[in-house]
């Protein structure tokens, strides 16, 4: 069955499974946010510990206008695209225990997640330190005429970085097919967009760099799926570089060592009730593509499933210390 | 390794040329990009007439950016390249340091071993024509500190004909540095570009007496030295160490070992050096053999100054390598 949901005049083509599969990942996301958060607590995750918790439409929606054929490149707040993504649940739990069954052998941690086979490269823990690299594998994909496209998400904090504006020249300049996804939640850690940029619709600084762009209201599931599709369809048939700005807010702190000194808890509940998975699930509701009784199981198969993921980590196993240098370099020449 | 058969005069500079002719001839993947490495011919002129040979496509010209540039290596080479990345100068590097120690040096351990980052950045370094302070560094301690990168020092024709082909061989990040200073001198390079696949440390010159080990620029200065020495019955054994990281252990403790002394030699300054680094080694190695201390002979801990009088000073030149490798032997 083929629904169109329409709001505020928006028109996206969404089917009951597609919604009934959008609303499951936002709400697994959160689950399993909440979850480390109070597996960090119980000293179970260690290290720094970035949570997605408020931010869930932006990684579903744009990564529902994409192929699996893509390069994915994400920050350390990265759980999110990397469930997405399709990895395991567990295999990212134990990463996140420094197991080696997580899936980079627990050396990376909650920052580092990569998968290769599924072109998730990172989990970049340097503020804008990828998005050249992204430029770099887009520039790639154009030299071996591969037909896919690079998605590179960065906070607005990364955008005052030199690296953003060296990379959106070089993207430009070089015309490679990338979507740029600035998660704009306010807040580079502890300071307000306002202490840090000068323009702070930072949508607008695409123009210095002849690179089209859009924002977009990132707490809106359906607007999102739109302005990355929208952007998508451009990239592919430009083979151009697009700048699409979600505006969105984290619900919970920068990170576990936060005190939140820097915003009034106020702030935070406003944004709290634009909350994108009530207000997607209430539009599914309203448009009877799901019923109370199926949240509610959908809710119950989240639990499960997470407590699995918990399971697997759990039972994971400590590296041996032998094998410490392993991955610095390869079996090589020199 | 045999020595090759058949060797032609050239300069450094065309011997890195052919190099990088070769290598983009070799393999499609191949591409070389850097400040004015297309157009204006390379900053040194060592890539002259590849844009008009290869195109637009695979000499490509770059704004100056080196953090980005050198980004965008690292991530043409995650996605199936096999970028040459040109900073100009070591001089400019820092500005791409971020690059190469977070994402390069790190990538295949942070993802267990799952990407692997063949870029190849070469950069031309020293001191030596009179640039000053911000212009004539040696920094290749500085890179060869980091665990995951390749850092190679071409300090003879050879390797400058024959470096980069191996370095392209790497699955991992190779950092190469080149030596402004030379790039106008002659010498034999060998017409057989298939004999070096591997890269150790190599016996530049084999003495009894005392190994003097260096790199890059010390190495023909150590040869010069060499000879003179030889002249007055002193056999001194000369090491190019080639690789910075890692190190070529074997090679530096089987020479001492051999000869009893060592004296180290290097252009950049003494603290925490590369020489610092062999120097512990030979303790940790093989201390026992040693008849007389380990010296080192590096740059003064001085930004390096214009006049070309105090230029010179601040490096090792032929004639103190003698007189201290004099010292150490007759014990003066």
């Amino acid at each position: 069955m083929n629904t169109k949901i329409t709001i505020e005049n928006k028109t996206s083509p969404v089917d009951q499974e597609t919604a009934k599969k959008l609303l499951y990942q936002m709400m697994f996301i959160r689950r399993f946010e909440e979850k480390s958060a109070e597996l960090y607590t119980k000293e179970k995750i260690r290290g720094f510990l970035h949570l997605y918790v408020g931010e869930e439409a932006v990684a579903v929606g744009i990564m529902h206008a994409l192929n699996p054929g893509d390069n994915l490149l994400c920050t350390y707040r990265e759980h999110g695209q990397a469930l997405v993504r399709g990895l395991d649940p567990g295999v990212i739990m134990a990463e996140m225990y420094g197991k080696q069954e997580g899936c980079c052998k627990g050396r990376g941690g909650s920052m580092h997640l990569f998968d290769v086979s599924r072109k998730f490269f990172g989990g970049n823990a340097i503020v804008a330190g990828h998005l050249p690299m992204a430029v770099g594998m887009a520039l790639a994909d154009k030299k071996m005429k591969n037909n896919q496209i690079t998605c590179c998400f960065f906070g607005e904090g990364a955008v005052a970085e030199g690296e953003f504006h060296e990379a959106f020249n070089l993207a430009s300049l070089w015309q490679v097919p990338i979507l740029f996804v600035c998660e704009n939640n306010l807040y580079a850690m502890g300071t307000a967009i306002r202490y840090s940029h000068a323009q702070t619709n930072l949508e607008l600084k695409a123009a210095g760099y002849n690179i089209s762009a859009g924002s977009v209201d990132g707490m809106d599931l359906l607007a999102v799926i739109q302005a990355s599709q929208h952007a998508v369809e451009i990239i592919q048939q430009t083979g151009k570089p697009y700048f699409l700005v979600c505006n969105t807010y984290r619900f919970r702190a920068h990170s576990m060592f936060d005190a939140e000194l820097y915003r009034e808890k106020q702030e935070v509940e406003v944004w709290k009730k634009r909350d994108p998975i009530p207000a997607f699930s209430k539009l599914l509701l309203e448009h009877q593509l799901v019923t109370e009784q199926a949240i509610k199981e959908l809710e119950k198969k989240i639990d499960m499933e997470i407590q699995q993921a918990v399971d697997f980590a759990e039972a994971g196993t400590w590296e041996p210390i032998d094998q410490l240098t392993n991955f610095v370099y390869s079996n090589s020449i020199i | 390794m045999s020595a090759p058969s058949v060797s032609i005069k050239l300069s450094y500079r065309e011997a890195l040329k052919q190099s990088l002719r070769d290598a983009l001839k070799n393999d499609d993947r191949v591409f070389l990009m850097g400040e004015d490495v297309g157009r204006y011919g390379g900053a040194f002129a060592v890539s002259k007439g590849l844009l008009q040979e290869f195109g637009a496509d695979r000499i490509m010209d770059v704004p100056l950016s080196e953090s980005g540039f050198v980004g965008a290596g690292i991530g043409a080479a995650l996605n199936g390249m096999r970028p040459i990345v040109e900073i100009m100068t070591v001089n400019f590097s820092l500005l791409a340091f971020d690059q190469i120690a977070n994402n390069a040096a790190t990538l295949l351990h942070m993802s267990g071993g799952q990407l692997n980052v063949p870029v190849v950045i070469r950069m031309s370094c020293g001191i030596g024509r009179q640039l000053a302070a911000q212009h004539s560094h040696s920094w290749e301690p500085l890179f060869a500190h980091i665990p995951g990168l390749k850092v190679l020092s071409i300090g003879t024709h050879e390797d400058a004909r024959l470096m980069l082909l191996t370095a392209l061989k790497e699955p991992d990040p190779v950092i190469i540095f080149e030596y402004t200073a030379m790039l106008n001198l002659e010498g034999e390079v060998p017409t057989d570009t298939i004999s070096v696949d591997s890269i150790y440390a190599k016996v530049r010159r084999t003495g009894k007496d005392i190994s003097i080990i260096t790199y890059g620029a010390g190495v023909y200065k150590s040869l010069a030295a060499a000879a003179e020495l030889a002249q007055i019955g002193v056999e001194a054994e000369v090491i190019d160490l080639r690789v910075l990281r890692p190190l070529d252990e074997k090679t530096i403790v089987a020479s001492v070992t051999k000869t009893h002394r060592a004296l180290l030699v290097e252009d950049a300054c003494q603290s925490i050096s590369v020489s610092s680094e062999v120097s512990a080694r030979i303790m940790e190695k093989c201390f026992y053999e040693l008849d007389a201390p380990v010296l080192r002979l590096c740059g003064v801990e001085v930004p390096i100054p214009y006049p070309k009088h105090l230029e010179d000073a601040c490096i090792p030149q032929k004639e103190q390598i003698v007189t201290v490798a004099k010292k150490i032997v007759c014990h003066d």
